[in-house]
C-alpha cells in the first residue's frame, strides 16, 4: 500500500496510478463530500458512515484480443471483489462500454455477471453500446426513465446524481459531445437546487480535456461545468481511458476509472490509445484498488492503492 | 449459313467488340484502392482518385472503428480486420471520420 497524498506523489507513483487495470472503486459520501476507497480498504475500514456506492467502468464484454482474452471473466472477477466487501454498498453505477461491440449477446453476458452483485445499477452508454444497426439494445435495456439517448438525475444519500451521455452525434475532428439539448436540460434539472447539495455527474468519456490527440476530453464539457458553478461540492466520474486520473479545480474534482477489461496507455506514451498488451502475469498483478479522498476545496487529492497481487 | 446469318453474326461481332473496348477503358481508368487503419489513423490520410475508383478501408486495430462521410458515405462498424468499400461516382473533395472516435479523419479528393 502506498499513500500519494499530498507532496510525496511522485512521477513513478502517479504512473502506477494511470496504468493500473482496476475492478472497481468504491464511493462513499460523508458530510456531503464524496470520498473514495479501494474496495479491500472499504472491506477492512470501520464501516463508513452515510451512502456508499460502486463505480466500475469499461466491461468491453465480448473483448477477446491479446490484451484481454477474456474480459468477461475479468468482469466477472471485479464483482466478486464487489461481494466480498462486507458493508453492502447502496448501488453501482457503470460508467459505460458495458460490451464491446454492442452484441445482444455481448449485453446479456454483461447482466449475467454484474447482476450477480444484486445491486441497482445506474449506467450511461459509452460508444461501445451504440454499434448495433438500429442503436436499440442499450436503450431497450437501460434507457427506460432516461431522455434523449439515455441521460437522467436521481438522488440518493442527500446528494444528487446526474448521468449525462457524450457519446452520441460525434463530430469530426472533434470529441465528445453532449449536445445543446441535453445541456438545456441539465440546466433546468439544476434548477432550484441548493447549492449545498453535493452533485455528482458521471460520464463515460472524461468532460475534462485529458488528451485531445487521443479524443480524451468533452467538446461541449466546459458549458456543463458552467451550470454546477456555485455549488459547493462537485464530483465527475468518468471511465473511457481505461486508467486512474484526476484533478481537482476549485469545487470540482474530476476523477476516471480503471477499466474492468484491459489498461490503456498513458496518454502520448504510445502510438495510439489502442488496448495495452502487458505480460499475462502482470495484467492480474496490475489490477488494483483506488482509494481517493475527495475534499471539498483541496488542491490535492490523497489517493491510496493497493494491488491485489503482488 | 445464310448470307443474312453472315452480317447478323458480323453485327454481332462488332457491338461486342464495342462492348469490349468500353470495357477495356473503364478497366483501365476504374481503380481500386485501400487506405488502411492503424493505430487509430488512416493512411494514407488524404487521397487523390478518378471517378469510378473504389476506396476500400481495412480496420488493423483491435479496437472498432467506422467511416463516415456526412450524407456521402456511412461504413458499418468496422471490427479487427473487417473492411468496407465506396466506388466514387462523383467528383468532389470527401471528407470523412470515424464516428467513435471523431479525432479521426481523412479526405478523399475526387476528379
Amino acid at each position: 500500500m502506498s499513500d500519494h497524498e499530498g507532496n510525496g506523489v511522485n512521477r513513478r507513483k502517479v504512473l502506477e496510478c494511470m496504468t493500473w487495470a482496476g475492478t472497481g472503486v468504491l464511493w462513499t459520501i460523508s458530510g456531503g463530500v464524496p470520498r473514495s476507497l479501494g474496495l479491500v480498504d472499504a472491506a477492512k475500514a470501520a464501516e463508513p458512515a452515510g451512502l456508499t456506492f460502486l463505480q466500475i467502468s469499461d466491461s468491453h464484454v465480448g473483448f477477446d484480443k491479446p490484451a484481454n482474452p477474456n474480459a468477461l471473466g475479468t468482469l466477472e472477477e471485479a464483482i466478486a471483489k464487489i461481494n466480498a466487501i462486507p458493508n453492502k454498498p447502496s448501488f453501482m453505477i457503470h460508467t459505460g462500454d458495458i460490451t464491446h461491440l454492442s452484441k445482444a449477446a455481448e449485453f446479456d453476458n454483461a447482466e449475467k455477471i454484474i447482476s450477480q452483485a444484486k445491486l441497482d445499477v445506474h449506467y450511461v452508454p459509452g460508444e461501445h453500446d451504440f454499434l448495433d444497426e438500429e442503436v436499440k439494445f442499450y436503450k431497450d435495456r437501460y434507457g427506460k426513465d432516461t431522455k434523449g439517448p439515455g441521460y437522467y438525475s436521481f438522488d440518493a444519500g442527500g446528494a444528487h446524481f446526474i448521468g449525462l451521455v457524450n457519446v452520441v452525434d460525434l463530430k469530426a475532428g472533434g470529441l465528445g459531445n453532449l449536445g445543446a439539448e441535453q445541456l438545456e436540460w441539465l440546466e433546468d434539472d439544476l434548477k432550484g437546487k441548493s447549492k449545498s447539495t453535493p452533485i455528482v455527474v458521471f460520464a463515460h468519456i472524461p468532460l475534462w480535456t485529458v488528451y485531445p490527440q487521443w479524443g480524451w476530453g468533452t467538446e461541449d464539457g466546459a458549458k456543463a461545468l458552467e451550470y454546477l458553478k456555485g455549488f459547493g461540492s462537485v464530483t465527475v466520474l468518468n471511465g473511457h481511458i481505461h486508467q486512474v486520473m484526476q484533478k481537482v479545480e476549485g469545487n470540482v474534482t474530476f476523477h476516471t476509472a480503471r477499466s474492468t477489461a484491459f489498461p490503456q496507455p498513458a496518454p502520448g506514451t504510445a502510438p495510439s490509445p489502442g488496448p495495452m498488451k502487458v505480460e499475462d502475469s502482470k495484467l492480474r498483478g496490475l489490477l488494483g484498488i483506488a482509494s481517493v479522498n475527495f475534499k471539498q476545496g483541496d488542491q490535492r487529492l490523497a489517493i491510496i492503492d493497493t494491488p491485489l497481487q503482488g | 449459313m445464310t448470307f443474312a446469318n453472315l452480317r447478323g453474326l458480323g453485327l454481332a461481332l462488332a457491338i461486342a467488340a464495342v462492348a469490349l473496348l468500353q470495357l477495356g477503358v473503364a478497366g483501365a481508368r476504374a481503380q481500386d484502392i485501400n487506405v488502411t487503419i492503424d493505430n487509430f489513423t488512416f493512411t494514407p490520410p488524404e487521397l487523390n482518385v478518378k471517378v469510378g475508383d473504389t476506396v476500400t478501408w481495412t480496420n488493423h486495430d483491435d479496437i472498432p472503428h467506422t467511416v463516415v462521410s456526412a450524407g456521402k458515405f456511412r461504413s458499418k462498424t468496422m471490427d479487427t480486420d473487417n473492411s468496407f468499400s465506396f466506388t466514387f461516382t462523383s467528383a468532389g473533395d470527401y471528407k470523412y471520420f470515424c464516428s467513435l472516435h471523431p479525432h479521426m479523419t481523412g479526405m478523399i479528393k475526387v476528379e
